[in-house]
């Protein structure tokens, strides 16, 4: 171990950097260079690609601004609702004797991918109430069958129509049924990694609590969400990560119509069907600087791990 | 929370058995809700991938007709016909296999090369180490769109135009398994470095310097001593590299435009776009592209839920 020659550590990590530096060094470092550079990455445009991401000059083609606006919806809404259900599920289930049933059932679509998922929400969407089983339920209460996939209608339709009609609409109901599809797929997740968090606080202070006469809300708010918080932050964190890279879910069940795009989606279309290399990488550039807080964040806190470990 | 007097909660799930016939009652009355809650909440999440088998099973006439729930009660009328018309006439058949192809080499490639990096380090000593590895996890969160321009133009230039023996596709670059393999390995490079090399980093030293004292070579203790002992870090690695790129779409978007080669989430993906209203081919192909995930779930759950734990999620 001691008389190691200098190079040989450099051996072991040989094929690791290879393949860091030609898939996702270079390529990083180039795709920020080509956001600089026209359609066909050959003469110099400055920051016009950027430019155009801003203006939104053709809100029909590629809506910039749906795009960014849809992605932070995907961020808040999603994250929110995922965490907010994992944890409630998590609390639930560690109540029961069927806990391991009860964390499968929720846990399974973890195990399916987007592309499969999709199918399945498509389906469970479908406009006829006589099929889809969402407008069967709403209908079977009383209300209209919604077509969830198409409708951007929203509370908001009243002050878009006064005013331009491009505007995108925030609260469109079709971005809300994909990200409950998101929220279907991940809440198993924020649910597992939340509970395995709860097993770890002790049951004598959860008894102490209860034999003091604490109510099952205030245990759950005094010492369950405070015990938990860090927990909740690396989850929350890697679920905002998550949303950032959205793609496969929009692109199989929209394909980005009806003003669902996300960043991640308008890039695909600007890069490999407009073959725009210049707006297609400068919509990355921008994907990336939404994730560059969250990565010094996690390197922050996996550096205050290594000083205590 | 749902309980109106926790004290008797509390001691209903202390002492079950103990307790006489009418409080166990009073008990059961109190967390009701609790149960119905939750029993809500699990068939919800189960109901549409119940939707999706069942439907898959149906008629076509019948899927277009009326609501998967009918299936349950009106006289039993299930077909195979969806799943054989997809195998066969749609390329699904073809596209599981291509699947396979693409997914186990990736799967055993990425773990090989991150274990060596891995244990270097975890266990060698050289400059720039640690910044070196954090380097490796920033990369985690860097998303993959920000490398496919380059990667494809990358491509472009270095792709052997060749028939690749047995497997079909070129030998290197776009349209070749080799091509998407190099891809998939490189992408799932910095979770599987961080998870071994913190696995790796755990084992007891008192193993290392006893085997170097006796004289083995690095080799020697990465091959005899560290992988053995690591068998259920490989694993939940395993589970989650084979399970990205068995469901990743974009990858092979970018880098493969030959129908021929395409995995399953591609041929569906083409599928919606073209028979985007035909139910009885898509719940069909959907549930052929969730066997293997759903048999590595059900069989491996322990690794899964492990693996969750120490950071792995979908790329």
């Amino acid at each position: 171990m001691i008389g190691r020659r200098w190079w040989i550590p450099w051996l072991w990590l040989a094929p690791t950097l290879a393949l860091l530096g030609v898939f996702l060094v270079y390529p990083s470092v180039d795709t920020i260079r080509r956001s600089l550079l026209d359609e066909r990455s050959k003469s110099f445009v400055g920051l016009d690609n950027y430019r155009f991401i801003i203006e939104n000059p053709q809100p029909l083609v590629s809506d910039t601004h749906s795009a960014l606006l849809n992605n932070v919806l995907w961020m808040t809404w999603f994250t929110v609702a995922t965490v907010g259900l994992g944890l409630i599920i998590a609390v639930l289930a560690s109540r029961v004797r069927y806990e391991a049933p009860a964390k499968a059932a929720i846990f399974i679509p973890m195990a399916i991918s987007f592309v499969a998922l999709s199918v399945i929400w498509r389906f469970m969407y479908v406009f006829d109430a006589d099929i889809g089983t969402v407008n069967a339920v709403t209908t079977g209460v009383g209300l209209e069958p919604t077509a969830w996939l198409q409708d951007t209608g929203s509370p908001q339709t009243v002050v878009t129509e006064v005013g331009p009609d491009k505007l995108p609409k925030p609260f469109q109901i079709n971005n809300f049924a994909l990200i409950m599809v998101g929220v279907w797929n991940w809440t198993g997740f924020t649910m597992i990694v939340l509970s395995a968090g709860l097993k770890g606080i002790s049951t004598e202070v959860l008894e102490a609590a209860r034999v003091d006469g604490a109510s099952e809300w205030k245990i759950f708010r005094r010492i369950i969400i405070p015990i938990l918080s860090p927990t909740i932050m690396v989850v929350a964190t890697t679920l905002v990560i998550q949303t950032l890279k959205t793609f496969d879910l929009v692109w199989v069940m929209t394909g980005g119509r009806f003003k669902t795009d996300v960043v991640a989606t308008l890039f695909f279309k600007e890069a490999f069907v407009f073959r725009d290399f210049g707006v297609g990488a400068a919509l990355a550039v921008v994907l990336m600087l939404f994730v560059v807080p969250i990565m010094l964040i996690t390197i922050r806190r996996f550096q205050f791990q290594e000083e205590i470990r | 929370m749902s309980r109106r007097n926790p004290s008797t909660g509390a001691e209903a799930a202390a002492v079950p058995r103990a307790r006489p016939l009418t409080g166990r009652m009073r008990g059961l009355a109190a967390r009701l809700p609790l149960h119905l809650t939750l029993i809500g909440l699990m068939v919800l999440w189960s109901i549409p991938t119940i939707a999706l088998l069942v439907s898959s099973f149906r008629e076509p006439t019948a899927i277009a007709a009326s609501g998967w729930w009918n299936a349950i009660t009106e006289p039993f009328d299930f077909t195979i016909d969806n799943y054989e018309k997809v195998l066969t006439q749609r390329g699904m058949a073809r596209s599981f296999w291509n699947s396979v192809i693409i997914t186990v080499p990736s799967t055993i490639l990425v773990i090989l090369v991150a274990a060596f990096a891995a244990y270097a380090f975890a266990w060698m000593r050289f400059p720039g180490r640690n910044v070196l590895f954090l380097v490796v996890v920033a990369l985690l969160v860097v998303p993959l769109q920000m490398t496919l321009i380059p990667v494809l133009r990358l491509y472009g230039n270095v792709t052997i135009d060749q028939e690749l023996p047995l497997l079909g596709g070129n030998v290197f670059g776009v349209n070749s398994f080799p091509g998407l393999w190099a891809a998939h390995v490189a992408y799932g490079l910095p979770f599987a470095v961080f998870l071994l090399r913190n696995f790796f980093g755990a084992l007891p030293r008192d193993l290392f310097e006893s085997a170097y004292l006796d004289g083995a070579s690095d080799l020697g203790v990465f091959f005899r001593i560290v992988l053995p002992l690591s068998g259920p870090a490989i694993a939940a690695l395993a589970i989650f590299q084979f399970l990205w790129v068995w469901q990743d779409l974009l990858v092979a978007l970018v880098l493969l435009g030959d129908p021929d080669l395409a995995p399953m989430m591609l041929t569906i993906n083409s599928l919606v776009s073209s028979f985007g209203s035909q139910y009885q081919l898509l719940t069909a192909a959907a549930f052929i592209s969730m066997i293997v995930p759903l048999l590595i779930f059900f069989a491996l759950q322990r690794y899964f839920v492990q693996g969750i734990l120490a950071g792995a999620v979908k790329g």
